[in-house]
């Protein structure tokens, strides 16, 4: 793989969080190339979440190095806003502003944070609206959406402001099953478009299938990492067979 | 940010350590220049102003003010008392009219409508002209049952008051709850009364405790508007002695009684507010 061969957009070297007493992350390292699209999993408190808005800066982590195209965001030097402008999170409860229209929620940060002046946002926002099947949604309140419409507004939203990386923080966990495949479908599209993603998961046969690398997290550490038909597959370590066991008896491989 | 101590940071962990303490104490600092650098304009500004030897005396004088120091608490006393009574019937008034008004059904329009009136009412009017209605209007009625007591008239007036605008607070509470909440609630087979006692208020209540303190510091200090009546608290007293010196003394130390007593109420508003935060924020703070 050619690609290997670059330096990351993304690299995390041996990031270490604790939440009082209990080490949360505990040394994660893993790489993001540009265009790629790398998913974590593990069971719940394995620390994926924590990875992710530890990547966001939402957390300050304790130890360790994450660089964002050779930049080190984590030195406290670095303006958290400048690196979360290149940033776009999509999170698994939506976090949709309950007070703004679909379309303000899409927009305010284009217009607000990064100076596109109102028309090209909107036009802008509805390009991507209609792209995800929600043109005529555009003027609803977040509310009276169902989740799935929610959370393509949430990802259009992310979308919105061009980021280099996206980061989607289980983002198809509160959704129900049928609803699930317009979002990965939509996440699918953008990776085959090249957008380069993180991605914590539940969803195996989707990582199996988009995913180009697929990080297994235990306990706050990676326990193993590599292609999807390696991981998934065909994994090394026990605790890996286990969970994924326990994820093909629960239906979801 | 605070690891074990069985944690051994790499130097550049501890680098951005150091860097991020330099900036705190570069903040404090700034602060510290700062608050330092507009105090001293205040005060040469106050202790320069052509009359300020003369205000010194008639509103600072401290020997005086420790004279009656002891008469103004005893009034204080009579303060504390009323604010004790009052709080409570705040509360329980303020809380019966915030569910009336969230009552539905068309059974209940009178209800309702009697809380919606009662609320506009009392929130409209100047607290005190209330006082005064009540502290000469009720007497005047002349009933036998009626007190006359001027302190328990005043804390009557302050309930009225107080109440209106306490029972907006918890309404609005009872309505911030999400819809949701009392569909589970009802969903579980409990009642209209059931799921407001259970599921509602608390979570109402622990969502407007913050503002309720901040009508509780207000309310501690609008007792001392009872002395308008001729009741005789701290303001009384104080107001007593300067009619006889000419000298304001009296209530610049009544009125920091009413500070002193504040301030707690006040700290404790500050911690149940980052309580309530800390709690409901997962996770670090942006």
């Amino acid at each position: 793989m050619s690609i290997e061969t670059h330096t990351p957009m993304l690299s995390i070297d041996g990031v270490v969080k604790f939440f009082g007493e209990h080490q949360v992350l505990r040394g994660i390292s893993l790489d993001v190339q540009e265009h790629q699209v790398v998913t974590v999993i593990g069971s719940s408190g394995s620390g994926k979440s924590t990875l992710m808005r530890c990547v966001n800066l939402l957390e300050v982590i304790d130890d360790g190095v994450i660089t964002l195209d050779g930049q080190d965001i984590t030195d406290p030097r670095v303006d958290p806003d400048q690196v979360r402008r290149r940033i776009g999170v999509v999170f698994q409860a939506y976090n949709l502003f309950p007070h703004m229209s679909v379309l303000d929620n899409i927009t305010l940060a284009p217009r607000v944070v990064h100076g596109v002046p109102k028309d090209q946002a909107l036009a802008r926002a509805h390009e991507l609206l209609a792209r995800v099947g929600l043109a005529d949604k555009a003027d609803e309140y977040p509310d009276r959406l169902s989740g799935g419409q929610q959370q393509r507004a949430a990802i259009v939203r992310a979308l919105a402001t061009e980021p280099r990386l996206l980061l989607l923080d289980e983002i198809t966990s509160a959704l129900d099953p049928e609803l699930v495949g317009d979002v990965l479908r939509l996440v699918r599209e953008l990776a085959e478009r090249g957008m380069t993603i993180l991605m914590a998961t539940h969803e195996m046969g989707f990582a199996r299938q988009v995913a180009d690398h697929v990080c297994f997290l235990d306990q706050g550490a990676v326990l193993e990492q590599g292609p999807p038909e390696q991981v998934l597959a065909d994994p090394t370590q026990p605790r890996t067979r286990e969970f994924l066991a326990r994820v093909i008896d629960a239906g979801r491989l | 940010m605070s690891t074990p101590s069985s944690f051994t940071p790499s130097a550049l962990e501890l680098d951005r350590r150091a860097y991020r303490r330099s900036r705190a104490h570069r903040s404090t600092a700034v602060a510290l220049v700062s608050t330092v650098a507009f105090a001293a304009v205040v005060y040469l500004t106050v202790t320069n102003a052509p009359g300020w030897e003369r205000t010194k005396t008639t509103f600072f004088d401290f020997s005086y003010g420790w004279e009656v120091l002891p008469t103004i608490l005893e009034g204080l006393w009579l303060n504390i008392r009323v604010l004790a009574v009052a709080a409570v019937a705040v509360v329980v008034v303020a809380l019966i009219l915030a569910l009336m008004r969230t009552l539905r059904g068309p059974v209940f329009l009178p209800l309702r409508l009697l809380a919606t009136v009662y609320t506009d009412l009392f929130r409209g009017m100047p607290l005190l002209i209330v006082l005064y209605l009540v502290g000469f209007g009720l007497p005047a009625l002349r009933l036998e049952w009626m007190p006359t007591e001027k302190a328990v008239l005043g804390t009557i007036a302050l309930v009225l008051t107080y109440s209106a605008y306490v029972a907006e607070v918890f309404r609005a509470g009872i309505e911030s709850v999400h819809p949701s909440q009392r569909a589970a609630a009802r969903s579980l087979g409990l009642s209209y009364r059931q799921t407001m006692r259970l599921v509602i208020l608390p979570q109402a209540v622990r969502k407007v405790t913050p503002p309720l303190l901040n009508d509780f510091v207000a309310l501690q200090k609008d007792v001392g508007l009872i002395s308008v009546l001729g009741a005789v608290d701290a303001i009384r007293r104080a107001q007593i002695e300067v009619s006889q010196t000419f000298n304001f003394t009296p209530y610049v130390v009544a009125g920091l009684l009413f500070v002193l007593m504040a301030v707690p109420s006040a700290r404790i508003a500050d911690w149940v507010t980052n309580r309530a935060n800390r709690r409901q924020q997962a996770g670090g703070l942006v």
